[in-house]
């Protein structure tokens, strides 16, 4: 009992502290600096978009463009947040996610959420083309001119073995969320090399970035348009030519990655809502050369917001084309 | 991965000692060569059959199976009565809670977003707090770390981060305790809960990230949700242990005296199990921390974040600084609630320095001070919002961003060949041992050495651990996870015995120590991992070293305390009978506290596991790796939700094996059937 009583003792205290705090606050609630500037921003005409904000700069440049504009131009509130790409998706089920702005091909999430459950829709091409293949850092082409020829890369096996390999060459993969058939293209193309999985795209750029620094071969699968081109100028391997069709059966690809064709994806309810902001995000068109410009401000450290302002403020017919 | 606590089946000192203990021994020894031997005969003449390999990209019938939990979530969300009557109203709840404490301390979602109190109030009101609850140097301690996150340019997202786990171990008491003492009163319910706390502590949390996403929503209250299901877990076997531990004649005087049973729990049970209780809250508050990166995948605002976002660019110095900021908010938590606890203690109150009558005159003082504050921080913007002016932010991100960058530049050739040597001398041969014999082979070694340690009982759960690993068709992938865990685990030991001893015999040691285990602990993993990714590369060894220094603290923390504990009196008589400092290490206190060995294995063990997923993302590959891809595609799914579950069943496999290994090695059979529950 004594030592309730002294727990008791030392902790109505702290409670009756807290709960004076709590009564002080609520008197004085009126006069918060807060509050008072709450008047200002109200309602507008455009309302809330939510934009789902994924994880690589490229996307962060297209989000940062895109709301800079919806915010300024239409007077929207834009709400962004930080999710991963199939998180994203689920998103436009629950009403939680508007816009995505980026989206890298994924059949099966198109599949779930636009042709099945029928919550979202396509909202066009950003004008970004995706390239996806195997490259290798500069410095190797300059030292082995044939290596870009996916025919002459069993000559240079030993040259990529690594401890991670089992004596073959590495084919260094990078994050699972990306389409890859590097495993059929290893055995159908008949190459002595192995895939090891990097697991994250920060393992594959910081091995790129090393690679070309420490003049160390690497062999790994990567894509454009990436901020870290701008960086590291990395070569890619040509593999047997695409062709409509020749990845058909996942298995029996002996060819390489399409183009893609990057696009938008937004909610079906946003999309309906006939919100200037869903308009805008069809209209959404721009450059790789562009996406890239303000891709590598935001790498260099310029906050997303500020970099988006200097592309726009440097471009007004193209936005004005957007928002007609 | 926070303490796995159990209670170890007291030493059965009964009539078996009779029996010479040497010929038992031998027995054990045996069997365990045996092992040993099958498995090097099987390896070298079956060598690389029946190896039950499944190519990453190749998905089994039960993976595609599991694939349409997704979609089923979806369909039901709307009308089925389990989400409209529980899920839903428990999600507003939660979301209520956060948005209270996060409107309260980081930003109200009106207005200029400012918080209701501003930094200034913050600082106050928090260091007041700490001083009330904890002493003055806990209560300083805060208010230094709540400004140093100010000058970091953080104080916004140190708030947010604040908030949350603030109402993550909020939900995690509300439902731990309960739990908790039940599982402390009843012995048939701790046997229910148990694997349920061991699958909630060891299932990879990417593995129920999205589902609980497509449940509870995005936003705050599914990464509350995400943390607690983390954090419960040691505040429930903390709080069982604690009223476990009760001695008997305590219990029984208090019930010769006529108690109810509801008297005996809150006049007996809950005061004097009240410090393990607080211990718990303090790992469990420690559990949803480390939570902070994940929760930011789901969008949960704060610190986690920040280092998300310089991730994207491997921004090494701005990753450390908002990891900074992790380490010192779990500090202040830590030494909080170790202060509460030890000023819990009964005694506690004679020992002050100051009469309680003037430590009340200076509770009162200083809160009037703290309102002021608070007040101002309401009322004057420069109270309410950090000045920007003050930050200093921009020069440490600049500052360890250089270093980082001089580590690769420097380091990267010498650290390489380190590198591969280690992984060809040791891990790729172990590696090639558990892939490349047939699995059969490899069960029947497993289960002899289970028998030989545990008797029938641990075989038997050995044996159904392993057939689910089978089932879910993942088998070659959990031995590559296997060789790279037990590696990792070795090393940990050799590094908790040097650190631990020296801590244990050193009050100075263990000052230095202790910041940077807990630094250790709790600076979220991909901070440090960019800047290792450049000295050893996407590999299973750079995964190796992830798990090493997250496992590590804790295995040197338990041996320190184990030796530190071993009796003044003994370590006299050793040192007066003239021993050499290394014969009283190795003769008295590394034998003497052999059971804190043990659980520093055991321990090391479950944490390691713990990061397998996080090395997936260097370059582990396994399971890890499985449940990554899983995460991020939704085609894999399935077999990402089968390798998180053949993580559990490989964890609860190692944590049944070195608990029974731990256990007397004498009479090793008979206490190990009681304690492989």
């Amino acid at each position: 009992m004594r030592r309730t009583r002294q727990l008791l003792k030392r902790t109505i205290p702290v409670l009756a502290g807290t709960a004076a705090a709590a009564l002080l606050l609520a008197g004085c609630g009126g006069a918060s600096v807060n509050q008072a500037a709450a008047a200002g921003s109200s309602d507008t005409p455009c309302g809330t978009v939510n934009v789902a904000l994924n994880a690589w700069v490229g996307y962060t440049a297209n989000a940062a463009v895109y709301s800079y504009v919806a915010q300024n131009k239409l007077g929207c509130t834009v709400v962004q947040k930080d999710l991963s790409e199939q998180i994203s998706w689920q998103g436009f089920g629950s009403g939680e996610v508007d816009v995505i702005l980026e989206n890298w091909g994924h059949a099966d999430l198109t599949k779930q959420y636009i042709t099945d459950q029928k919550v979202a829709v396509d909202a066009g091409p950003t004008g970004n083309e995706g390239h996806i293949g195997w490259y290798v850092p500069p410095w190797m082409v300059q030292k082995y001119p044939d290596i870009l020829d996916s025919k002459n890369l069993n000559k240079y096996a030993s040259l990529f073995a690594t401890s991670e390999s089992g004596g073959k060459g590495q084919v260094l993969d990078g994050d699972p969320a990306f389409v890859t058939n590097d495993e059929a293209l290893v055995k159908n193309l008949g190459l002595d090399y192995k895939v090891v999985f990097s697991g994250s795209e920060a393992a594959l750029i910081q091995s790129f970035r090393t690679a070309e620094k420490n003049k160390t071969p690497l062999l790994g699968y990567f894509y454009e348009p990436q901020w870290f081109l701008s960086e590291v100028p990395l070569k890619k391997v040509s593999l047997p030519a695409y062709t409509p069709g020749c990845d058909a059966d996942a298995e029996k690809v002996a060819c390489d990655y399409p183009d893609y064709k990057l696009n938008k994806v937004m909610a079906k309810k946003f999309a309906d809502s006939g919100s200037p902001a869903a308009k805008l995000l069809k209209a959404f068109s721009w450059t790789n050369a562009d996406q890239n410009s303000v891709a590598t401000d935001i790498q260099g450290g310029m906050k997303p917001d500020a970099a988006a302002k200097k592309w726009v403020d440097a471009h007004p017919d193209v936005v004005a084309a957007w928002l007609k | 991965m926070s303490t796995l606590v159990r209670d170890r089946a007291p030493v059965q000192t009964s009539a078996n000692t009779l029996r010479p203990p040497r010929k038992r021994l031998s027995r054990r020894v045996l069997l365990l060569g045996a092992a040993g031997v099958l498995w090097l005969l099987g390896f070298l003449f079956l060598h690389g059959t029946s190896t039950l390999t499944l190519p990453a990209s190749e998905l089994t019938d039960l993976h595609r199976s599991l694939n349409q939990f997704n979609a089923w979530v979806a369909s039901n969300r709307a009308d089925n009565p389990v989400f409209q009557y529980v899920f839903t109203p428990f999600r507003s709840a939660v979301d209520s809670v956060a948005n209270l404490f996060t409107g309260t301390f980081a930003a109200s979602s009106t207005g200029l977003r400012l918080p209701e109190i501003g930094w200034l109030g913050t600082v106050g009101l928090l260091s007041w707090i700490a001083f009330a609850v904890g002493n003055a140097r806990v209560g300083l301690l805060t208010a230094a770390a709540f400004t140093f996150f100010g000058l970091q340019g953080l104080f916004t997202e140190a708030a947010y981060t604040f908030a949350l786990v603030l109402t993550a171990v909020l939900f995690s008491l509300l439902i731990g305790i309960p739990l908790g003492v039940l599982s402390g009163i009843s012995g048939r319910v701790s046997q229910v809960i148990t694997p349920v706390l061991d699958f909630m502590q060891i299932l990879p949390t990417f593995v129920y990230l999205a589902p609980l996403a497509l449940i509870f929503l995005i936003g705050p209250a599914s990464a509350v949700i995400a943390t607690v299901i983390y954090a419960v877990p040691p505040l429930i076997r903390l709080t069982a242990h604690g009223i476990r531990n009760i001695p008997e004649n305590t219990r029984e005087a208090s019930d010769s005296l006529g108690t109810t049973g509801l008297q005996r729990l809150l006049t007996l049970q809950l005061p004097l199990a009240r410090r393990t209780i607080v211990m718990g809250v303090n790992q469990s508050t420690m559990a949803a921390l480390s939570m902070v990166t994940i929760a930011a995948l789901i969008a949960a605002p704060g610190l986690g974040q920040v280092v998300v976002r310089a991730l994207q660019s491997l921004d090494v110095g701005t990753a450390v600084n908002a990891g900074l900021s992790i380490v010192l908010l779990a500090i202040v938590l830590d030494r909080v609630t170790t202060a509460a606890s030890r000023r819990a203690e009964p005694g506690a109150a004679r020992k002050r320095r100051i009469s309680r009558r003037s430590r009340y005159i200076l509770l009162a003082v200083s809160l009037v001070v703290v309102l002021v504050m608070v007040q101002l921080s309401r009322t004057m913007l420069w109270a309410a919002a950090f000045p920007k002016n003050l930050n200093f932010g921009p020069d440490i991100v600049s500052g360890v961003g250089a270093a980082s960058e001089w580590l690769q530049t420097n380091l990267s050739l010498f650290t390489v060949s380190f590198r591969e040597a280690l992984t060809n001398g040791i891990l790729n041969p172990f590696q090639s041992l558990l892939t490349e014999t047939p699995f059969y082979l490899l069960v029947a070694v497993v289960l002899v050495a289970a028998y030989a340690l545990g008797g029938w009982k641990l075989a038997l759960v050995t044996a159904s651990c392993l057939a689910a690993i089978i089932y879910l068709g993942l088998w070659s992938d959990a031995m590559v996870t296997l060789a790279s865990t037990l590696v990792a685990t070795a090393v940990v030991m050799v590094l908790g015995i040097i650190f631990g001893v020296a801590m244990g015999r050193s009050n100075k040691v263990d000052q230095i120590m202790r910041p940077m285990l807990d630094a250790g602990q709790t600076m979220p993993a991909f901070v440090y991992l960019v800047p290792f990714l450049g000295l050893f590369g996407a590999t299973r060894f750079t995964a190796i070293v992830a798990g090493i220094i997250y496992a590590a603290p804790v295995a040197i923390k338990i041996t320190a305390d184990g030796i530190a504990a071993i009796s003044p009196t003994v370590m006299e008589a050793a040192v007066s009978s003239g021993s050499t400092p290394w014969q009283v290490i190795t003769k008295v206190q590394l034998p003497m506290a052999r059971k804190s060995l043990a659980l520093a294995a055991n321990q090391g063990l479950i944490y390691v596991l713990a990061m397998v997923v996080v090395g997936a993302l260097v370059g582990a590959g396994g399971l890890g790796y499985d449940v990554v891809a899983g995460f991020v595609q939704s085609s894999l799914f399935g077999k990402g939700l089968a390798a998180g579950l053949a993580i559990v069943f490989l964890g609860i496999l190692l944590d049944r094996m070195t608990q029974a290994a731990a256990a007397d090695p004498v009479r090793k059979i008979r206490s190990a059937k009681s304690s492989a529950h």
